[in-house]
């Protein structure tokens, strides 16, 4: 072997000390700076996930535009593509789930996760990692998003804290549900089935939502799932926030999570994460694949 | 009394009605190879995921430089390495950033680990396909990369799980020596195969598995012991006389010799060392019988498997596989 190599071979590690944030969210960065690697060494895979949304935007937009009224507004299909817009950020930050579901999916059938579970890193950097780097990603996609929509005619009415505002409960929500994609990834034995139950719930969670219809227009026992929907809640914080037309008739919504639609989507993440992190760790120490 | 690197006593562990060690005793040295060596399912694989913390033993204790993995997993975690079965690399990942990522989660200094990835780069001849994605590595090279990564925090003790399971001659080589330059530096190393010239090769001490259990354990020369001294084959020129050459043979023999008709060959255990070749040679010539070859061979490692299990270990690897084939990714 090579001299190098022996000169230095009873060198000690010199270990680092203890991170600001401790080793959980050092570790966590490691491993979502490894997954954002990952996403750009596979540009395909970036690019379609752009794409995709942009083909609903202009689905939506052209195809819908003019079946669907927006309450309190007029101007047809022009308002609705307004509407539209933040269904859309809705939709596609709820399915940054399905990413993490295949992605976690991927990880445990491979040897990796050997790897990892057999360092002396914190048990849930793995998946802290993932969730972190696929809300990461997100705020690429929204900025795509952002400009096809300024395109189609969406405009930031209210000013530029309120934008961010409304990015920054986007992007927690992507967070949020990527915990949700997570956990149910380890479950998955394959990634092919890893993308079918990635997906599954995230229609009902965007469907039966205000994300592409005004609630007055759904029956009445799914105008309360849809109003209790955090993605309703999420969607119409972006409408206020950007100052869209909220699809919103006075009296007709009358609860509490759409009259204070920014406070529930915080609060309802908060409480998603509460159970779902615990139980993605517990997942995660549990798990023995092979 | 001296600490053992790794220890195990009375591990059992069962998959739901799968016994995959049922009593497992193990001790390595300090500074030792161990090899583990076992047919395919013998509890090889089950035995070092419990040392580096991986699985939870349902009873009986492990413990790795003392400390016991299933209280104190993550003191453990801080002086093993391990290399498993699968390449255990990201595929994205160039080379460098692997083992960069993995030093990174040892905790070490990023200037450390920056320094310490380009000796192992180097050392592991893939220097020049350290910006390459992993994907595009060779099996052998993958290999050699998953052994730098684990390596990156110069670990105490290094589990390696079928290090060349699947690797061609010149890699296989090439591994066998990186863990004899790592021995000679200390380290304690704890490995799995099924190919019985590796743990001849490389292991000190071999420990036999099967069913979970340990069957036999020693040196080399002492597991050929047990299967008693040498063997003396003959390979007749005429294949009618082979009857005649165990008749002459007989008389000279620790147990019966036994005929093999398709080789021509008559084999039978003897001691005396080489004397007693001059005497089978004398004794064939005597009995005015032709040979092609004859040779004093000592015991391989198949006759101590098949000694102590009744069963050769290859048939057995390659039931376990073309059977029940790999049911996991």
């Amino acid at each position: 072997m090579s001299a190098p190599s022996m000169s230095t071979s009873t060198e000690v590690p010199v270990v680092r000390s203890w991170p600001l944030l401790g080793w959980g969210i050092s570790d966590g960065l490691v491993v979502a700076r490894r997954n954002l690697l990952q996403t750009v060494r596979v540009p395909e895979l970036l690019f379609f996930s752009l794409v995709q949304p942009v083909i609903f935007v202009l689905m939506f937009a052209y195809v819908f535009g003019g079946a669907i009224p927006v309450p309190g507004a007029s101007g047809g299909a022009e308002a609705y593509r307004e509407f539209l817009i933040p269904g859309i950020f809705g939709q596609t930050v709820a399915f940054a789930a399905a990413a993490s579901t295949v992605g976690i999916a991927e990880d445990m059938s491979k040897g990796i996760i050997d790897r990892f579970r057999s360092l002396p890193m914190r048990t849930s950097a793995v998946l802290f990692g993932r969730t972190v780097a696929d809300a990461a990603r997100m705020i690429l996609v929204l900025t795509v998003l952002s400009i096809t929509g300024l395109i189609v005619g969406w405009r930031i009415n209210d000013g530029f804290v309120r934008a961010v505002a409304a990015y920054a409960l986007l992007l927690l929500f992507a967070y949020t549900v990527a915990w949700v994609g997570a956990w149910i990834g380890m479950y998955m034995r394959n990634t092919e089935t890893a993308n079918t139950a990635g997906l599954v719930w995230l229609f009902p969670l965007t469907f039966i939502s205000n994300a592409f219809v005004p609630l007055q227009t759904m029956p009445a026992f799914l105008q309360h799932f849809a109003a209790w929907n955090p993605l309703s809640s999420l969607v119409l914080s972006c409408r206020n926030l950007f100052g869209n037309a909220s699809g919103q008739t006075p009296g007709a919504d009358d609860y509490w999570s759409l009259q204070h639609p920014e406070a529930w989507t915080v609060i309802s993440c908060a409480i998603v994460l509460a159970v779902f992190v615990p139980l993605a760790v517990r997942r995660y120490r549990r798990a023995n694949y092979r | 009394m001296t600490q053992m690197a790794v220890q195990a006593e009375g591990l059992v562990k069962r998959f739901g009605d799968v016994v995959a060690l049922d009593g497992f005793d193990l001790s390595v040295e300090e500074g030792s190879v161990c090899g583990l060596l076992g047919p395919n399912g013998a509890g090889k694989t089950t035995a070092v995921r419990i040392f580096a913390t991986l699985l939870r033993p349902d009873q009986g204790t492990a413990r790795v430089a003392g400390i016991d993995v299933a209280t104190n997993p993550n003191s453990v975690k801080k002086i093993i390495g391990l290399t498993g079965q699968y390449a255990a690399v990201d595929e994205y990942l160039t080379g460098r950033e692997n083992i960069n990522m993995v030093g990174r989660l040892y905790h070490l200094d990023h200037r450390w680990v920056t320094n310490r990835t380009n000796e192992l780069l180097e050392r592991f001849r893939l220097i020049d396909a350290a910006d390459r994605p992993a994907k595009t590595y060779s099996g052998g090279m993958r290999r050699r990369l998953d052994l730098a990564a684990s390596l990156v925090a110069r670990p105490k003790i290094l589990f390696l799980d079928e290090p060349t399971t699947g690797l061609d001659p010149r890699s296989r080589m090439e591994v066998w020596d990186v863990i004899e330059q790592l021995v000679r530096d200390g380290t304690t190393v704890l490995l799995t195969t099924q190919y019985l010239e590796e743990a001849d090769y490389l292991a000190e001490k071999i420990v036999v598995i099967d069913h979970g259990r340990v069957i036999a354990s020693g040196d080399s020369e002492r597991l050929k012991d047990q299967v008693g001294g040498d063997f003396v084959e003959a390979v007749v020129s005429d294949p009618g006389r082979l009857t005649d050459a165990a008749a002459a043979l007989a008389p000279l023999g620790q147990g019966d010799p036994v005929i093999d008709e398709v080789v021509r060959k008559v084999t039978m255990p003897v001691s005396g060392g080489s004397r007693i070749l001059i005497e089978t040679i004398r004794a064939l010539d005597a009995a005015g019988i032709e040979l092609d070859d004859v040779a004093l061979r000592r015991p391989t490692l198949d006759d101590v498997f098949l000694a102590l299990t009744g069963r050769a270990i290859e048939e057995e690897a390659e039931a376990a596989v073309s059977g029940r084939g790999r049911s996991r990714k």
